[in-house]
């Protein structure tokens, strides 16, 4: 996993409430079976028309917004289907930090796992940001993970929360398969006492 | 006095140390084409294999079209992916139940079916509906594909232990009603993110007599309010529908199997983190009207005023949703035209909802112009329907009787909704462009469905 300790970028605000992961990577395109390259299809729907041509209303489409990397958003963030392509599309698109109040539990965790940081602040902190997202053009933040800070171009700051052990696993970029395959004892220990008779009749039985 | 969750969560315990989250075991660990390709291309890199692929069982369900599917495929990519999931299963001795298999379904229809998912178990699968095994008692979520990969490797998962959620339920279920009109009811009243971060447990007499399918059905959309997983204690009505299935245990081993299944309740007295009491005696059909599950209303009630809402987010968010909806504040949804009709998905698409929908549907006519969707659950559901005469009565009233899968669900294969259509549709996300680009979807209970074959909503009470 990529690491990720200090990332500054630009900001921009999407203020809608409950964007769902169909919205952010829409299933006609979930049929694909690479990991990567999914970025064009980030938000494609509101990105762009029925007829294929950019949507200039949408506001990742503004010039001011053009390669942006962090995203504001509102809450419950995230909702919905389990897949791991919104996160990757959001990477793939250019985004490292979403600020959100709520993420929903799989999409917040499937963050974590691609280097993606999600970041919960009280809704009224999230209007300060947004209002200063929108009132200046360019408007940069710098994200340090390890101080756990947020800094605005103009020197607005905030702390925010993280899960330690995700900090780490950030900060180090550290494989979690690897971390859990150090247990293999305790995998085979559990493995030995939790197989009651009819436990073990059961897997396999009829394949 | 533990929960339910914590005796689950205890006996899956591999590992517990401070500042790391729990590692839990995985005895159940369901894979389908979609969220599974990158996960097994990630152990290929890494040069890992599948710890049990006795534990992992697979199945296509999202992209297989429900009509000549053992045709070539239109759809080229999707095709791909059924490809690399045969592979992938062949190579690592996963069993998969691809499309000629008479058991093969919607993920969450045929593997309970096949009594793959046992009382107390945990069951981890790269889809938000996995919360659907929960109504055997066994703590079931959804996962990412990292996460897929993770559990294919280790046969663990590191997890942060969730909170509880008691949700009592008071009341008998009134006549004609659904678990699904039920469940609509739940999310309406927690909100959309009301259960986030939770784990739902359903308590009441309504859910101790509610049937396996019913109580599926209400597990099933636990994720549509943000929780983390649905459960129902088991009972004799989950012995009885596991007794005898393929994979359950059989003989002696099944009768020591519910000796301990017994055990699995929570206590008398046991804490929650946090508790809902529901009075139920007054529930009547349930429509969404919005965006989402959690925006719903009574079938015969008026569409709600954005005004109306006290927190401005949700202001803004009903007012986009209706105009997404194309429904004004006031209207009711009795005098809106139906487009399509979709019947199905692993909500709704069991015998007893097609059932339910045929018991509507005896003796009448889908109103010209209208489409109605009927697709089975699983290849089972199928020929069970089809040997009690249900599929006839599908057939007669002039609805498409098709092939099991996810269909216009979420319309990953052919099934999809054209620009501005609009549904009545027992599946469980009434998201923007879900079931098809401009398409206006909502969620109700298989009676509701199939009582607007009419070409419009009307309240299924009076056809039964
Ligand atoms: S029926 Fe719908 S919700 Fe269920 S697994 Fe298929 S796509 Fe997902």
């Amino acid at each position: 996993m990529q690491k990720f300790t200090t990332f500054t970028g630009l900001a921009a605000p999407l203020d809608r409430a409950n964007v769902d992961t169909d919205q952010i990577l829409p299933k006609q395109f979930l049929t694909r079976v690479e990991r990567s390259g999914w970025g064009q299809f980030a938000f494609y729907n509101w990105r762009h028309r029925p007829d294929g041509s950019p949507d200039p209303a949408f506001v990742l489409n503004q010039p001011r917004y053009k390669g942006a990397s962090i995203l504001l958003a509102r809450e419950n963030f995230g909702c919905g289907s389990s897949r791991e392509h919104a996160p990757w599309a959001l990477l793939d698109f250019g985004f490292r930090v979403v600020i959100a109040p709520s993420f929903a539990v799989i999409f917040k965790n499937n963050c974590f796992q691609n280097g993606v940081l999600p970041i919960e602040l009280e809704p009224q902190m999230l209007d300060e940001w947004f209002r200063r997202v929108r009132a200046q053009e360019g408007y940069v933040i710098q994200v340090n993970l390890r101080d756990q800070v947020l800094t605005g171009g103009d020197g607005f700051a905030c702390q925010f929360g993280v899960d330690p052990f995700r900090k780490r696993c950030l900060l180090e970029g550290l494989d979690d398969i690897g971390l859990t395959l150090e247990n293999e004892a305790a995998i085979q220990a559990h493995e030995q006492t939790h197989r009651q008779p009819w436990q073990a009749a059961v897997a396999g039985v009829t394949k | 006095m533990p929960t339910l969750l914590d005796k689950i969560w205890q006996a899956h315990l591999v590992r517990q140390s401070p500042g790391q989250p729990d590692l839990l075991f995985a005895d159940r660990h369901l894979l389908h084409e979609v969220t599974s390709p990158q996960a097994f291309e990630g152990l290929r890199l890494k040069g890992r294999g599948v710890r049990r692929p006795d534990l992992s069982y697979a199945v296509v369900d999202h992209v297989v079209p429900t009509s000549g599917r053992d045709l070539p495929w239109a759809d080229q990519v999707a095709w791909t992916q059924l490809q690399a999931l045969r592979a992938n299963c062949q190579k690592h001795g996963i069993m998969l139940l691809d499309i000629s298999d008479p058991r093969q379904g919607v993920i969450h229809v045929c593997m309970p079916e096949l009594g793959l998912t046992l009382p107390g178990n945990t069951v981890f699968c790269g889809d938000s509906h996995t919360t659907t095994h929960g109504a055997f008692g066994a703590l079931a979520f959804g996962i990412g594909t990292s996460e897929v990969e993770h559990v294919l490797a280790t046969q663990t998962l590191p997890q942060a232990k969730p909170r509880t959620l008691a949700v009592r339920l008071t009341g008998q279920m009134p006549p004609g009603l659904s678990a699904k009109d039920l469940v609509l009811f739940i999310i309406g009243q927690l909100g959309v993110a009301g259960g986030t971060g939770h784990v739902i447990e359903y308590l009441g007499g309504a859910v101790r007599e509610m049937s396996m399918e019913g109580r599926l059905t209400l597990c099933n959309m636990a994720v549509e309010c943000g929780a983390r997983g649905g459960l129902v204690a088991p009972d004799e009505t989950t012995f009885a529908y596991l007794r005898g299935r393929p994979f359950a245990p059989q003989g002696a081993d099944f009768e020591q199997a519910v000796a301990h299944w017994r055990t699995l309740f929570s206590d008398e007295g046991a804490r929650f983190d946090r508790q809902v009491t529901l009075d139920i005696s007054g529930l009547t059909p349930q429509v969404t009207w919005g965006t989402h599950p959690g925006q719903v209303m009574d079938i015969g009630g008026k569409v709600p005023d954005p005004a109306s809402f006290r927190e401005p987010d949700d202001q803004k968010a009903a007012q986009r949703a209706l105009a997404y909806m194309g429904l004004k504040p006031g209207q009711t949804l009795l005098e809106v035209a139906v487009d399509v009709v979709f019947i199905g998905s692993c909500t709704n698409g069991r015998l007893e909802d097609l059932a339910a929908a045929a018991a509507v549907l005896k003796g009448r006519r889908v109103a010209p112009g209208v489409r109605v969707l009927v697709v089975p659950g699983s290849g089972q559901v199928k020929a069970q329907a089809e040997a009690l005469g249900l599929s006839e009565v599908f057939i007669a009233a002039g609805c498409e009787w098709r092939d099991p899968g996810c269909s216009m669900c979420l319309g990953m294969n052919p099934d999809t909704l054209s620009p501005g259509q609009r549904s009545a549709s027992t599946s469980n996300r009434n998201f923007e462009d879900r079931q098809g680009r401009g398409g206006r979807t909502h969620l109700c209970s298989p009676a509701v469905a199939a009582a607007a074959l009419a070409g419009r909503f009307v309240d299924p009470r009076q056809y039964l």
